[in-house]
């Protein structure tokens, strides 16, 4: 891989709300959603970002997009630093950023047609109404739907064809980043193949830089070219996607691809290194390391303070005390 | 593989009018629908051709003689100035029609616009809007309505315009919980995030989802709207004398309750008449545009 | 194997539709052992959620058509009356979904809701009490005591899944029918849900049908596989033989369309067109408009089944073609 530029950094990015519990005396917690990640990626890079529930990986996407104001640290998109960005620059941002997804039916508004959806994002970006009409048609070539759909709507069409929509419309401003939260966890295995066949075209022809969101491990290995794992709150480990399957080193990144089911009943384990317990909640953080509780390296010192960011390469980093390649 | 897509394609455009004559065929066989279709296109129909079907001139005084009952001449009798109560209850039809049209233009452009901000924007624009809405259900609304004559003014419109800035809240409280539940899905939040303003995302993308349910809801507030105002004109705060409100008719025709019962039946009966072919209406669209609440 | 549990003969569900009839499953055949996990594996519409739920006669609504055989133990569950299909409902087959908060009651502390099945029983609320907190031990539940005590919706779904399986536990169920069990589930929740499924099976010699779309669950604890299409039971076998030598064109695409390498080692293989509603029931095979290697016989004759091994058959015309 060449030397490529930044796309992406974030750098100590921080996002809490504030939760309210109590009637009289009002109680303030924060709830640390995504707590101190900072990670970079590059122009034309498929970055997989990984985690269970709660842990963040949302909350971190919708700050990318600017959906959501963060709380701390520095975001820089394409050179511009999201939090001081002026309204030009955030506008420019808007078009470079698209999204799509998990629900391929309420991805599009149900009351609109498939052609007034592609063309809005053009509409509200000055683009002429008669070329945001030809684009809209080149963009459905693009997802190979036919452009008899283009007067459909959203009801009449199958989940495959609402998420190849969905992605025509994120194209429509020739962006630079696709922000995809779980594009295919809806979908059925076959449509799942086409979407991400397309995805992975998409990419390579127009150089698009990714940031893929999905629990399905199959799938973020299949698709990334890094993987980035996150738990409650905490990136724990961010490498190459050869590195984080076969080499991982935080034990939750460990625990986590051994729970993911292996295609082989040959490969059946009778005793897999199971992670014990629930994630936990965002709501009951400790000092220490937020994996502590359900580590089986845990020690004393993983439960008071939390890890520092530790780089074993370039390309590699992780969260913890006790990274498993030194255990060996 | 285009053939293929043309095979996929048909049967979906055959589902398509399956949907449309659907609801058509839903609408006829709903009993409600009809019959409350038939009686509001009975009253427009006699709002409209109301010149044509008033024997007499319904301001004319002493067409006839005073307060006489139901006849061959008068179907409807007579009042005490002597003018023909058919021709007036008539030419109410008018007034109740302006009632209904112009009282859900005010209540709908208000809760509408509060209903989204309400859901939309949250915090306090939520907290102070709710804090009315609550007020308004509290405060019996005729009574709050006729505070609000009495500081604007009397007559028709006014008591329209009051009746509305009371009954808005019906309509802003299902659209912001409608509102609320649709803000945070994909669609809404991939327009945000390409840049749409907060008006494009309330007018543009929530307002029209929130449309089907509110058909059903104008036609369900409707016979409260007219039935309030022709309170406040009862008590002699709305039309004002010689309208043909039947509002003001059944406060005058009280006077001759035992004389001349005709004057309060008839405009109480059109009244009726009315409203319930609103309430017909509306059960009948919910019905068929909202299947969710007829199976509760 | 063991002795035979359940079996199905030609069983067929028709939906009344307003213009004729929605095949949802076609004659279906299939049987399961004691101790044995039978997994059916399809995507969406292909019947093979109907398919479970016609078993206990939980289908929806009054316009679906059952035909064919139901076989549990010794009787056909499709001519029993409603007294005793509950009775089989509680305890000798029990059921779980893909959503544990909509079957359970929110009002209740779960515990109790357990326990009230249990006090049916003749049993005291003392032991009652006991057998719950063993349930959940057998669940792995943590903090067993404390858990009982909770209502729905402070556990997190894993928890419930636990709460349901453990309910169902407490009639000793012979059957198990898990429908898509740990779909809503986080892939670490998810591998704990199999163990205890796994360890189920072993306990107990419960049998389990399990319905799913994730051939890694298959894969991960399956004893069989039937391979659903369009309403049919297209392929079915060992599921060691299936993952193997699959032999159906339709199970040939579907392994190839999972990921399972990254996508330098080359791209997956997808399946061109969609799932056909089938409306009339003719002569044909329902996966002849996707398939590769279909030709006139497969648009006018329905594919007989041909036994692979003694342990695995398929509906194809054309078993060890390769595609064209």
């Amino acid at each position: 891989m060449a030397e490529q530029e930044t796309m992406i950094k974030l750098d100590g990015l921080k996002k809490y709300f504030v939760v309210k519990s109590g009637l009289i005396k009002t109680k303030k917690q924060y709830v640390r959603a995504v707590d101190e990640i900072s990670l970079e990626i590059k122009t034309g890079e498929v970055v997989g970002l990984v985690g269970e529930s709660g842990s963040g990986k949302t909350t971190l996407a919708r700050v990318v997009l600017g959906l959501t104001k963060m709380t701390g640290g520095d975001v820089y998109i394409d050179g511009v630093d999201l939090a001081h960005a002026s309204r030009q620059d955030m506008k420019k941002l808007r078009r470079e950023i698209a999204v799509v997804f998990q629900d391929p039916l309420s991805n599009l508004n149900p009351r609109q047609t498939v052609e007034s959806s592609i063309m809005r994002p053009m509409l509200i970006h000055g683009v002429p109404k008669a070329e945001a009409k030809q684009k809209a048609k080149e963009v459905l070539d693009m997802v190979k739907m036919d452009q008899r759909y283009l007067n459909s709507f959203p009801h009449q069409l199958s989940g495959g064809q609402l998420q190849r929509i969905a992605i025509a419309r994120a194209l429509a401003l020739n962006p630079k980043i696709m922000i995809l939260d779980e594009p295919t966890s809806a979908l059925d295995v076959s449509v799942q193949a086409q979407i991400l066949n397309l995805l992975i075209e998409l990419q390579e022809d127009l150089h698009l830089t990714y940031l893929v969101i999905t629990h399905d491990l199959n799938v973020i290995k299949y698709i990334s070219d890094k993987i980035a794992v996150m738990y409650l709150g905490r990136l724990v480990e961010f490498g190459t996607t050869e590195d984080i399957a076969k080499n991982p080193l935080h034990p939750y990144t460990r625990s986590l691809m051994a729970s993911a089911p292996v295609l082989d009943p040959r490969l059946r384990r009778e005793d897999k290194e199971l992670l014990k317990g629930d994630p936990g909640s965002l709501m009951k953080i400790g000092a220490g390391c937020r994996f502590a509780d359900r580590c089986p390296y845990a020690t004393e010192e993983c439960k008071n303070s939390e890890p520092e960011v530790t780089y074993v390469n370039e390309h590699h980093q992780v969260n913890c005390y006790h990274p498993l390649g030194e255990v060996k | 593989m285009s053939k293929k897509k043309e095979k996929a394609n048909k049967p979906k455009k055959v589902i398509l009018n399956q949907r449309f004559d659907d609801t058509f065929r839903q609408c006829i066989h709903n009993s409600n629908f009809m019959i409350g279709f038939f009686i509001i296109l009975s009253v427009i129909l006699i709002a409209v051709f109301s010149g044509v079907l008033e024997p007499y001139p319904y301001d004319e005084q002493m067409v006839g003689p005073r307060l006489e009952g139901p006849s061959w001449e008068h179907w409807f009798g007579t009042d005490n100035y002597g003018r023909d109560e058919l021709s007036r209850v008539i030419e109410g039809s008018k007034l109740a029609l302006w009632v209904a049209f112009l009282g859900a233009s005010v209540e709908l452009a208000l809760g509408i616009t509060i209903g989204l901000a309400m859901g939309y924007f949250g915090k306090w624009v939520d907290r102070t809007f709710s804090f009315l809405t609550d007020l308004t259900w509290c405060i019996p609304g005729t009574i709050l309505a006729l505070a609000v004559v009495t500081i604007i003014g009397k007559g028709l419109t006014n008591t329209i315009i009051a009746v509305s800035l009371v009954a808005w809240a019906g309509y802003a409280r299902p659209v912001r919980s409608k509102t609320m539940s649709l803000k945070n899905m994909a669609f809404i939040e991939t327009g945000r995030a390409f840049g749409e303003s907060s008006r494009a995302i309330m007018f543009k993308y929530i307002f029209p989802n929130v449309v089907p349910s509110l058909i059903v809801m104008v036609s369900m507030n409707l016979p409260g709207t007219i039935m309030s105002t022709t309170t406040l004109s009862y008590l002699g705060l709305g039309s004002q004398p010689p309208s043909a409100d039947w509002g003001l008719a059944l406060s005058d025709g009280m006077k001759f309750i035992s004389r001349a019962p005709w004057l309060s039946i008839y405009p109480g009966l059109a009244l009726v008449y009315t409203t319930l072919g609103f309430n017909l209406l509306g059960e009948g669209l919910r019905d068929i545009l909202d299947p969710h609440m007829k199976s509760q | 194997m063991g002795e035979k549990l359940l079996e199905l003969k030609d069983l067929s569900i028709d939906y009344k539709i307003k213009d004729g009839y929605l095949s949802a499953v076609n004659k279906v055949n299939f049987t399961i052992d004691r101790g044995e996990v039978f997994a059916i594996v399809g995507e969406s519409g292909c019947g093979k959620s109907t398919l479970a739920h016609s078993i206990l006669r939980l289908l929806p609504g009054g316009n679906e058509i059952v035909t064919g055989e139901i076989h549990f133990k010794d009787e056909d569950l499709t001519l029993v009356d409603q007294e005793r299909m509950e009775h089989v409902r509680g305890k000798e087959i029990g059921m779980i979904f893909q959503n544990p908060l909509d079957s359970l009651n929110p009002v209740f502390r779960v515990g109790d809701q357990i326990e009230e099945a249990l006090l049916l029983d003749d049993m005291s609320e003392e032991d009652a009490y006991k057998r719950v907190i063993e349930l959940f031990k057998d669940v792995k539940m943590p903090d067993a005591e404390e858990r009982a005590k909770s209502f729905p919706h402070e556990l997190s779904g894993g928890m419930r899944q636990r709460v349901m399986i453990a309910m169902m536990l407490s009639r000793n169920p012979e059957l198990l029918i898990a429908d898509e069990p740990t779909t809503a589930l986080d892939v670490t929740i998810e591998a704990q849900i199999l163990e205890i499924l796994k360890q189920m099976k072993k306990e107990f010699n419960a049998a389990i049908m399990l319905i799913t779309h994730n051939f890694g669950l298959v894969a991960e604890i399956a004893d069989k596989i039937g391979v659903m299409y369009a309403g049919e039971m297209v392929e079915q076998g060992d599921v060691f033989e299936i993952f193997e030598n699959p032999q159906h064109p339709y199970t040939k695409l579907l392994m190839k369309a999972l990921p399972s390498g990254t996508k330098n080692d080359g791209r997956l293989q997808t399946i061109d067109g969609s799932v056909p509603r089938i409306t009339e029931k003719k002569p044909e095979c329902r996966f002849a408009n996707r398939c590769p290697l279909a030709d006139e016989k497969c648009r006018t004759e329905n594919p007989p089944m041909e036994w692979i091994s003694d342990t695995h058959y398929c509906k194809c015309f054309h078993l060890g073609e390769e595609e064209k």
